[in-house]
């Protein structure tokens, strides 16, 4: 099994632990979830609340806040982990994931959740939001940036693409778009469902800077983020994530790779007990 | 030259810019202009087109500001994004395009990115219902159907310029999304000559009848309006109810003017007999128990044909000749 280098990053690693033990805590409750990618992008999420991004926790709607967009509504799992652990939302309401009444659905919308930017689940919607969002923001006189989170299989929206060209059109370099390249979409391998890549090479050619790292080396996300947030040039910033399904559970990692990872119910104790194993704070 | 052989000039008028007709008073972008006079009182007012600046009179908004203008290229979805991200932003864009376009290939951004989040966006779309000679990729006539299906969405259907000028400061004092049907270029000059002002969610009867009501919406009004005194001719006295607000409808003075005995109802709209005004006013009658004799004149459900527009609007009886003599045999 593959283990990820910690570099220094170490407090930024606790993070990272606990916003997958969140996920997996609130995975148990519905025994279900889309557990595996909230595992592979808990890293790009640790990075993002607790090296990159300005925010206040007690008031998640403040005026100089960077924004972060969850274009991939069913990755809310792991946005709310982080949410929890950025003290937006309290942890109890863990317990409620996907309830009824609750706060925290299991696609992510704006009016039920503090910090959810967007409703999103409707895939391929994020980065044109993040367009009109980056023109607010540079109108404004802002500083702080958009970031847009989306999956590989929204490549195939051709929306994705009108954005692409538009944020480019526009200058935009407070938009910093992530896409998780998890090779996993509904019905299969996201690079046998539609061919994408060169991935690099067509954002490049779309105008865009263009980081790919691997998603779930911490010491890489932070590179990139830091390289992204500085002077590249007036143009959007898009880091590609290589990530992997139910990163830091070794047996999920191994499970047979499914767009929607089985669970039975014992093995969300295992999962918390392998979280606990590899915890190197 | 020998003209004795030239062929008689077809009509045509595939791509007009103008639904008046030949010698009507008519006035200049009205929707163009109105948003200039807005925007000079409401900074956060900006202007959003898919290249269409032109073709929906918002080259008037971006030429007195500039600034304030974005052109989003041929990209409904991302235009439709973008508009509710800039609204997340607390501006008020007014986003133009084709109603076909909004309505049909922008429908789920709309309906997920601003009216799920009850975003401050304004939707202005020119060739609504039958105003293209196109054919059925210009005529959207289903526009109101699908807006009306769309929680948090009011929908406003005005008849001339006269209204359109008050429509664009009633749709910034509305908090949330409005879709506008958009007539465009030199717009017929109707209203101005009744004691009307526009009020949103309102119906106003512009004139009285004892032997017809027509409730009506749009272009439709003013072919009502029409229609009304063609029949003063025949000894027939015909109300016109307008109803430019599709959505909040009006429900109260629909059921109060559709309730006065001895009236038929028969109600007009440039829009498919499904899902329009037709069945909304007619699934208000049925609920409340109000049940006069009832008809009901718009555009059948099968795509419609190209060709010239008062070809088409004779063919699939919204002219106003067709619309007296359908009424007319109904009496």
């Amino acid at each position: 099994m593959d283990t990820t280098p910690l570099g220094h990053n170490v407090a930024l690693s606790e993070r990272a632990y606990r916003i997958r033990r969140n996920a997996v805590r609130m995975g148990e409750v519905q025994g279900q979830g889309y557990i595996g990618q909230a595992l592979d992008i808990a890293d790009v999420l640790a990075t993002a609340y607790f090296h990159a991004m300005r925010y206040r926790p007690e008031d998640p709607e403040w005026e100089e806040r960077d924004r972060f967009l969850l274009s991939n509504g069913h990755y809310a799992i792991a946005l709310y982990a982080a949410l929890i652990e950025a003290g937006i939302i309290p942890e109890e309401e863990l317990e409620t994931y996907g309830s009824d009444g609750s706060r925290l659905p299991m696609s992510g919308m704006a009016a039920y959740t503090p910090g959810m930017e967007m409703s999103g689940g409707s895939l391929g919607l994020g980065l044109s939001i993040a367009v009109g969002i980056g023109l607010g923001l540079k109108r404004k006189n802002s500083t702080s940036r958009v970031y847009t989170l989306f999956s590989d299989g929204e490549l195939d929206e051709g929306s994705v693409w009108e954005a692409i060209m538009s944020a480019a059109h526009w200058k935009l370099d407070n938009l910093i778009g992530i896409v998780d390249v998890n090779n996993q979409q509904a019905d299969g391998p996201s690079t046998q469902v539609m061919a994408f890549e060169p991935l690099v090479d067509k954002l490049e050619a779309f105008g865009w800077h263009v980081q790919r790292i691997n998603g779930n080396n911490l010491d890489a996300v932070v590179a990139a983020f830091d390289t992204a947030r500085g002077d590249v040039g007036p143009k959007p910033r898009m880091i590609v994530c290589d990530t992997r399904m139910g990163c830091g559970v070794p047996f999920l990692e191994a499970r047979e790779k499914n767009h929607f990872i089985r669970v039975d119910a014992h093995e969300w104790q295992l999962a918390l007990d392998a979280l606990d194993a590899g915890r190197t704070a | 030259m020998n003209t004795a052989t030239a062929k008689p000039r077809l009509t045509t008028s595939a791509m007009i810019a103008s639904i008046a007709a030949e010698g009507q008073r008519t006035k200049p972008a009205p929707f163009g202009h109105a948003l200039v006079e807005l925007a000079r009182s409401r900074p956060e007012v900006l202007g959003m087109t898919a290249d269409l600046g032109k073709y929906t009179d918002l080259h008037i908004f971006g030429a007195a500001f500039p600034d304030r203008y974005h052109q989003m290229g041929m990209a409904e979805q991302l235009l439709m994004g973008a508009a509710a991200g800039l609204a997340h932003e607390g501006f008020m864009p007014f986003a133009t395009t084709y109603a076909v376009f909004a309505s049909r290939r922008a429908y789920d951004f709309i309906h997920q990115t601003i009216a799920e989040e009850d975003l401050n966006v304004k939707i202005a779309c020119a060739l609504p219902g039958l105003t293209s000679g196109y054919g059925p990729s210009h005529q959207a006539t289903e526009d109101l159907a699908l807006f009306r299906a769309m929680p948090n969405m009011t929908v406003i259907d005005p008849c001339d310029a006269h209204e359109i000028e008050q429509v664009v400061p009633a749709m910034a004092a509305h908090k949330g999304p409005v879709y506008m049907r958009l007539l465009r270029g030199h717009v017929p000059l109707v209203l101005d000559e009744y004691d009307y002002t526009f009020e949103l969610g309102k119906a106003k009867v512009l004139r009285d009848g004892a032997d017809v009501l027509i409730v009506s919406s749009g272009i439709m009004t003013m072919r009502a309006l029409e229609v009304a005194k063609e029949l003063e001719a025949d000894k027939v006295a015909a109300a016109v109810l307008h109803v430019p607000t599709i959505k909040p409808l009006d429900t109260e003075t629909i059921l109060r003017e559709a309730s006065r005995t001895g009236r038929m109802v028969v109600v007009a709209e440039n829009h498919t007999v499904v899902g329009g005004l037709g069945e909304a006013v007619a699934g208000l009658l049925l609920r409340s128990g109000v049940t006069p004799v009832f008809r009901h004149i718009g555009l059948p459900d099968e795509f419609l044909a190209a060709g010239a527009l008062p070809t088409l609007h004779d063919r699939y009886g919204i002219s106003t000749s067709v619309m007296t003599e359908r009424i007319k045999g109904w009496l």
